[in-house]
């Protein structure tokens, strides 16, 4: 089922266009990766999905992102529960200083959602156990969450993204600061979240795109070149421009 | 951009002409070897197979480790995987060769059962298809490729006569021919299946160029 659907989309910072007409249908619980060099417009289309380009200033866009069939585009749409639905995991893991227990129910408590001391230990131990982090630190809940290590504090972060029941991930190179065993891990969770959230990661890393993706997309100068099943694009992309670019001609 | 991964590639290819190179020998020779009744030339087909497999060996190694080191993908992923089944193709055709030379060494002693006009056309023909499908490989030509698959009726259609003829008009008529008539038929048979592999690697280099399978599939050809 389709989850996110974009129709020419176009995003311009000021006066440069960084996203050309993008039309793309993103599958429900499926992990979407999005490739492309330096600069291509992919971590401005993931951004789109929710809304946080609006925080630049001079930006302007055109075109229509629906999610679930609403337009996320319209000035009226509450940003706040976008986000919350549509939550976001960056390069270097960011967590509060605060310690694991309160950011994981960080989002809770911003939200405004009032729970019982009980429920929320309870979402507590299921986001945790979500990311496989609960078995480590169930005992050091209250410890700062700054002294975890690279990887937990990323698994952390995707644990408070949880917290509040999003539909949606967006990661932006997740993996990029951690370790080939640590990257290994993550991906390993993607797979695992992928029962429950529609993931959409933007990736350097072309084997990552390759391994744990199952939809694959290539942007090149704001466009989106090639959209395509990862078995497909990888073994046989239809355009030489993500030939190219994947196996490492372009430039 | 300039890649050293191209240098690589082309190392491969030249490995797997080579191999192309000495399987046709082969099988040119051992039929030769049958047509002139020629001990030595058998026994210099089986003689140099060591070689043939050794090469093969090394292939295999170069694509396994380019795979590991370079992660290729696309046309590059499609190369090296056509590459290596190639390869395995050609080490085959060889191996069918050493068994047809194998065949003549048993025949040489013995007087010709009748005079050799089948099996060395159909000899041609594997030569021919081995060597095109090769050609199209190296030159990515899906015509050509397409070309050394529609020919492989042919050769099996000559098999078949020769089977045929041998079974019909020499063993059937007088079982002690067979001796003389058996290895005729398995040479026609090996010779078929060096057809066959060409087959094979004119399909491969459909997937090749255009990512399309045909094995098994003639209607997508």
């Amino acid at each position: 089922m389709v989850k996110i659907v974009t129709s020419n989309l176009n995003l311009w910072y000021s006066g440069f266009q960084a996203l050309k007409n993008v039309c793309v249908s993103l599958q429900e619980k499926k992990i979407t990766a999005i490739i492309g060099p330096s600069g291509c417009g992919k971590s401005t289309l993931l951004r789109v999905f929710n809304r946080m380009n609006d925080l630049v200033e001079g930006i302007k866009m055109g075109g229509e992102v629906l999610i679930d069939g609403k337009n996320i585009l319209d000035q009226k749409i509450d940003l706040v529960a976008l986000r919350k639905n549509v939550g976001m995991v960056f390069q270097r893991p960011n967590p509060f200083p605060l310690s694991i227990f309160e950011n994981v129910v960080f989002g809770l408590r911003i939200h405004g959602f009032a729970q019982s001391k009980e429920n929320v230990y309870r979402v507590v131990e299921e986001s945790l156990r979500s990311v496989l982090l609960w078995d480590e630190l169930k005992d050091r809940l209250h410890e700062s969450a700054m002294d975890l290590s690279l990887e937990q504090k990323q698994r952390l972060c995707i644990a408070r993204l949880i917290a509040v029941k999003p539909d949606i991930l967006l990661m932006d190179e997740p993996c990029s600061s951690l370790d080939p065993q640590a990257t290994a891990r993550i991906e390993e969770l993607m797979r695992e979240l992928k029962a429950n959230y529609t993931i959409v990661i933007v990736t350097h890393n072309m084997q990552q795109a390759a391994r744990i993706s199952d939809d694959t997309g290539f942007m090149l100068l704001g466009e989106l070149v090639e959209f395509g099943k990862t078995e497909n694009v990888f073994t046989a992309p239809k355009d030489k421009r993500t030939e190219d670019y994947i196996t490492g001609r372009y430039g | 951009m300039q890649r050293h991964f191209d240098d690589e590639l082309k190392e491969l290819l030249k490995d797997i002409l080579k191999m192309a190179a000495l399987t046709q020998e082969s099988i040119f020779k051992s039929t030769e070897a049958l047509k002139s009744r020629d001990r030595a030339q058998a026994q210099e087909v089986i003689s140099h197979d060591n070689a043939i497999d050794e090469l093969e060996l090394a292939i295999d190694e170069r694509c396994i480790d380019l795979i590991a080191r370079y992660q290729p993908m696309a046309g590059d992923l499609r190369f090296i995987s056509t590459g290596m089944k190639i390869n395995a193709d050609l080490e085959r055709i060889a191996d069918l060769s050493v068994d047809i030379s194998e065949r003549v060494l048993e025949l040489v002693d013995k007087p010709l059962l009748k005079p050799l006009i089948d099996i060395p056309k159909l000899s041609v023909i594997a030569q021919n298809m081995v060597h095109d499908s090769i050609d199209a490989f190296v030159n990515k030509n899906v015509d050509l490729a397409k070309k050394v698959v529609l020919s492989d009726p042919e050769a099996d259609k000559l098999r078949n006569l020769v089977q045929d003829e041998l079974i019909n008009d020499y063993m059937s008529v007088d079982p002690k021919t067979a001796d003389r008539a058996v290895p005729l038929l398995l040479i026609a048979r090996h010779l078929e299946r060096i057809c066959d592999h060409a087959t094979n690697i004119a399909e491969d280099v459909v997937y090749l160029v255009e990512a399309r399978v045909v094995k098994h599939h003639p209607e997508a050809l």
